[in-house]
């Protein structure tokens, strides 16, 4: 249990340090391709940072005290899901540590008081209730093939679990789009300019908080590809080249699913992310129960 | 250069007039013309942006709006006044209800004239307000130090 913990807190510290750099790298990428996907040249690679670097550099201010806290806790939540996933750790325990993270974020959205802000918060409410059945799902689904919630048994495992959850996997693929809060289903925050109730769930965070926010959406978009890639890796070192080249052919899969389709309402949201859930996740889950 | 001018988000308030400017504005600012290469965003936040760009001149319903959006946003923060109505109220100066340019309201730091405002124009102010941009970016950094 002792190094249990000293393994979570090295993998935080090594998941805080990597993944801001990997996220906003990988932010600059997303942009230039979907310039490009536009006919666009699209900013310089390392545009998001830059952004985060003004933001930082802006007037303090912010509608009452308690925004920026709850921000502060959501981005360490998100590192700290990272930290447990990264050092081997349990899934269920990073899933629930990245809800927690989502809950700090509606919260800072809600405790300003602000109509838009507010409608964004509701909005995020509704998408984490869209995907977080699925991605409990994808969590013991892993654990069925795996037989243990613990990431590090990956590396001895005989064969990648994808040979069992492919099914899950897929519905994993459709709630990502959600999480990674991209198009059709970016209905609480979108990057894109002036497609949102003012800027959504982000209306009334500004300066440093915002930056913030850019920064945990870095790190929990590594976090999620992280998640695809788990499901290649198996006890052949070579596997890790392949989950990675998985990952990335994931997110551009996501950023040409964000360019070409446009946002739906709620309803189609919700309705669609549990039925995808219930039907792959569901079955999936019987068939490892009972063959 | 600070990382204020590498980054300037920009939100647009058409105040009044023909409109002319404005659709010239909205018109600069389209995918097109590919602003988001020099990191350029159109954003409708006040809280989020840098430039303010108004056309239009100023009158007593609008006066409100532009004070407000201007107070919104965060230092350090630029203004450019789009056209001959937004720096002097130009052909409807005389209206009863016009005040006059949008320097009646809250301080412009760029004048780009024009009826209506020419894109180079546009891309002229643009550019001296970065400049603007990055002095009163560093006035920020230097007092944040010394606070
Ligand atoms: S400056 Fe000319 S084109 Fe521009 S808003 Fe005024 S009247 Fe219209």
């Amino acid at each position: 249990m002792g190094m249990n913990i000293i393994y979570i807190i090295l993998g935080t510290l090594a998941f805080a340090i990597c993944a801001p750099v990997l996220g906003c790298l990988l932010a600059g990428v997303d942009r230039k391709i979907s310039a490009r996907m536009q006919g666009r040249v699209g900013p310089v690679l390392l545009q998001p940072y830059y952004d985060v670097r003004k933001l930082l550099g802006k007037e303090n201010a912010s509608v009452n005290a308690t925004e920026g806290v709850y921000v502060t806790c959501a981005l360490v939540f998100t590192l700290l899901a990272g930290g447990i996933f990264v050092s081997g750790g349990n899934l269920l325990m990073s899933v629930f540590v990245v809800a927690l993270s989502a809950l700090f974020f509606i919260m800072a959205a809600y405790s300003t008081r602000s109509p838009y802000a507010e409608i964004g918060a509701a909005r995020e409410t509704l998408q984490v209730m869209a995907y977080e059945p699925m991605v409990l799902f994808m969590a013991v689904g892993v654990y069925m093939a795996l037989g243990s919630f613990n990431v590090a048994t990956l590396t001895w495992a005989a064969a990648p679990i994808i040979t069992d959850t492919w099914a899950i996997f897929v519905g994993f693929l459709f709630v990502l789009t959600i999480k990674l809060r991209k198009s059709p289903f970016d209905l609480s925050y979108s990057h894109h300019a002036h497609q949102e109730l003012v800027k959504g769930i982000t209306t009334e965070m500004s300066g440093s908080t915002l930056a913030k926010v850019e920064v945990m959406h870095w790190c929990e978009n590594i976090l999620f590809l992280g998640w695809v890639a788990m499901f290649f890796v198996w006890s052949n070192p070579l596997s890790w080249v392949l989950a990675i080249a998985v990952a990335l052919a994931v997110y551009f899969l996501e950023i040409w699913i964000d360019n070409n389709f446009a946002r739906v309402k709620w309803q189609l949201l919700l309705k669609s992310a549990w039925i995808v859930a219930i039907v792959l996740g569901g079955v999936n889950i019987a068939v490892l129960a009972y063959w | 250069m600070s990382f204020a001018t590498k980054s300037p988000w920009v939100i647009h308030y058409d105040a009044s007039s023909c409109n002319g400017c404005d659709i010239e504005v909205l018109a600069a600012l389209c995918p097109g013309f590919d602003v988001e290469r020099f990191g350029i965003i159109n954003t409708g936040n006040p809280k989020h942006a840098d430039i303010f760009l108004v056309t239009g001149s100023v009158n007593e319903q609008n006066i409100h709006t532009i004070k407000e959006i201007y107070n919104q946003m965060l230092e350090p923060k630029v203004v450019i006044a789009c056209g001959v109505c937004a720096c002097s109220a130009g052909v409807f100066h005389d209206c009863y209800n016009v005040i006059g340019g949008v320097d009646q309201a809250i301080p412009v730091d760029v004048y780009a004239p024009g009826c209506a405002v020419r894109p180079e124009a546009i891309i002229d102010a643009v550019v001296e307000a970065l400049g603007i941009l990055d002095k009163k970016a560093k006035a920020l950094a230097a007092k944040k130090k010394g606070a």
